[in-house]
């Protein structure tokens, strides 16, 4: 361990001062959400008489409650469905020195290159036609065939670097194909499964294009649908978007507190991969 | 029916006998991947391409096929001109700027500093904020008597205060503020796994040998953390070409146009005014930029990895 000097301390100084003003805009959603209407004082000002009544508010006019149970459900079923078959379809990928494996892994790499911007109206129409506009399960579909390029090459770098001795030793005691998989490979990449958890998780609470698209107009809504349809009808309104917005962010900043040191580590994970 | 003859004509008999029945039985574990990634990406993707040379506008069954008149349309388009420049303005500048700040961030918090892991966590977290909400929340510190303004005001900078999304030369660099802002934190933690990798011992013995901190930095550190360049700068550069909810929640592209993205401006096109045709061709350059971008970096950090 290195020891403090006075550099340190003025290098610790310089990077707390960076992070404050970092904070400058959380600080100031979280001020105005706790200020009544009439309060006209300056945005930095603390609240003349602090409120919570815009948080009750926010959620019983924007039907927020239903909108989380929605992206819950959403983020959910799209994060288990991605780790399944993105971890399934890269360990015969990563294995096999096959042709058709090869070529197969290389069309889905070609998918991290196309933007969703190219596959945005004809999928729009198919979803349509298939009766799954306004509904949940639309957005869970497209989700997860959107999210199988970045988690195949991620479970697919972390596969070619595992030892093969394994699964051999598993074949030899006469497992089949799926067991070795399933009782050998998968547990064996559990860091990089925690990395796609996160991220998959992440991008599509996060996500507003896809989930605007499929269900706006329809009850379902996720909540990044129902604080844009929010904001639109309350206008000027900020104290109570303001609160609508912390609302909306509070469960995922929850989880990202409680998760925060797997995150650097899984970062740390994929680069090796 | 292909890949199972496919599988049949591979297996190799050195493979048999070390993976029993592993290779004639494992190609159905792509298939439920493979099955939903053509849904969502391939088969949408392929038919996009096709509607670019047509003039569709959403509605009429057999649409015209028109060659390559909705691409021409692109450079006459005002809008158009505009958009593929903003577009890559921000991708270039977010890049740059993005990069080069949360590598300092990250060389910060790898120190020895005593408050690394808080201040980790505060970088961290506007990545997770959803871009809508940091849009809306941006819109309002931007608005003419908004946060910005009153901190100018207040620290006696009064004289710089702006009509931020409002004035045409400035909104598309208050924008990029907002995505650098949003997303400084993701670089700098993949800067510091990056860094993580790197030996303590490595630095000591280049310090021993004399090298000051710029020269263990660039001659150590930086082709040790490549992988983490590579990856920062490929993430940055296609996030940006790609910006789309940001732009959309703050400014809609506007004032007049003036911020408009190509991702916007396929979105309206197609949703707002039925030219189908028109934005499935916007949507074929913006795949062109991405994969130029993709390859002409990928090649350049390749070189420096060696």
């Amino acid at each position: 361990m290195k020891k403090y000097t006075w550099r340190t301390g003025v290098l610790e100084v310089g990077t707390i001062l960076v992070a404050v003003l970092f904070l400058i805009p959380i600080y100031i959603l979280v001020n105005l959400s706790f200020k009544a209407p009439g309060d006209q004082s300056s945005t930095f000002a603390l609240p003349q008489e602090p409120t919570f009544q815009n948080y009750i508010d926010a959620w019983a006019q924007g039907g927020l409650g239903n909108a989380l149970i929605n992206s819950a459900i959403v983020t959910g079923a799209i994060v288990l469905f991605t780790v399944i078959f993105a971890a399934a379809a890269a360990y015969p990928l990563s294995r096999l020195g096959a042709r058709w494996s090869k070529l197969t892994y290389l069309v889905f790499l070609a998918g991290l290159l196309l933007p969703a911007q190219l596959a945005l109206l004809p999928l729009y129409q198919t979803v349509r036609d298939l009766g799954l506009l306004g509904t949940l399960a639309g957005v869970i579909i497209v989700g997860v065939g959107a999210s199988m390029p970045f988690s195949i090459f991620l479970y697919a770098g972390f596969m070619r670097a595992l030892p093969a001795e394994y699964e051999e030793a598993a074949a030899l005691d006469g497992a089949h194909a799926f067991r070795t998989f399933w009782s050998v490979v998968f547990p064996l990449v559990r860091p990089i499964t925690g990395t796609i958890i996160i991220l998959t998780a992440v991008a599509n609470w996060n996500d507003f294009l896809t989930p605007l698209l499929y269900l706006s107009g329809s009850n379902q809504k996720t909540i990044t649908v129902a604080i844009y349809g929010f904001v639109g009808q309350y206008g000027a309104q900020w104290n109570l978007i303001f609160a609508g917005i912390i609302i909306s962010i509070l469960p995922i900043l929850i989880a990202y507190f409680f998760l925060q040191k797997y995150i650097v580590q899984g970062f740390a994970g994929g680069l090796k991969g | 029916m292909a890949i199972a003859t496919a599988v049949r004509l591979n297996q190799a008999p050195r493979k048999r006998r070390r993976y029993r029945g592993f290779a004639s039985s494992v190609w159905w574990f792509v298939l439920p991947a493979l099955a939903l990634y053509v849904f969502a990406v391939v088969y949408p993707s392929i038919r996009g391409s096709l509607f670019a040379f047509t003039d569709w506008d959403g509605v009429t069954p057999n649409p015209s096929w028109v060659g390559l008149d909705q691409f021409a349309r692109i450079l006459t388009d005002p809008n158009a001109v505009v958009a593929v420049r903003n577009t890559l303005l921000i991708a270039f500048a977010v890049t740059v700027i993005q990069n080069a700040i949360g590598l300092l961030i990250a060389l910060a918090v790898n120190s020895h500093i005593k408050s690394r892991n808080v201040l980790r966590v505060i970088i961290f977290a506007p990545v997770v904020i959803t871009s809508i909400a940091v849009g809306f929340l941006w819109q309002n510190l931007y608005s003419p008597g908004g946060g910005i303004n009153q901190m100018l005001e207040a620290i006696g900078l009064g004289a710089l205060q702006q009509n931020w999304l409002g004035d045409p030369d400035i909104a598309i660099w208050s924008i990029i503020f907002v995505v650098f802002w949003q997303f400084v934190g993701y670089s700098m933690v993949i800067f510091l796994a990056g860094l993580q990798g790197i030996p303590e011992e490595v630095l000591e013995a280049a310090a021993i040998d004399g090298a000051g901190p710029i020269r263990r930095f660039w001659s150590v550190v930086r082709p040790l953390l490549a992988p983490a360049i590579t990856i920062n700068v490929m993430l940055s550069l296609i996030g940006g070409l790609k910006l789309f909810d940001q732009v959309f929640v703050m400014t809609a592209g506007g004032p007049g146009g003036a911020t408009n993205t190509i991702s916007t401006l396929i979105y309206s096109n197609a949703f707002s005014l039925g030219r189908f045709g028109y934005a499935a061709a916007l949507a074929v350059v913006l795949s062109i930029f991405v994969a130029v971008a993709s390859i002409i970096q990928y090649r350049l950090l390749a070189l420096q990895e060696r």
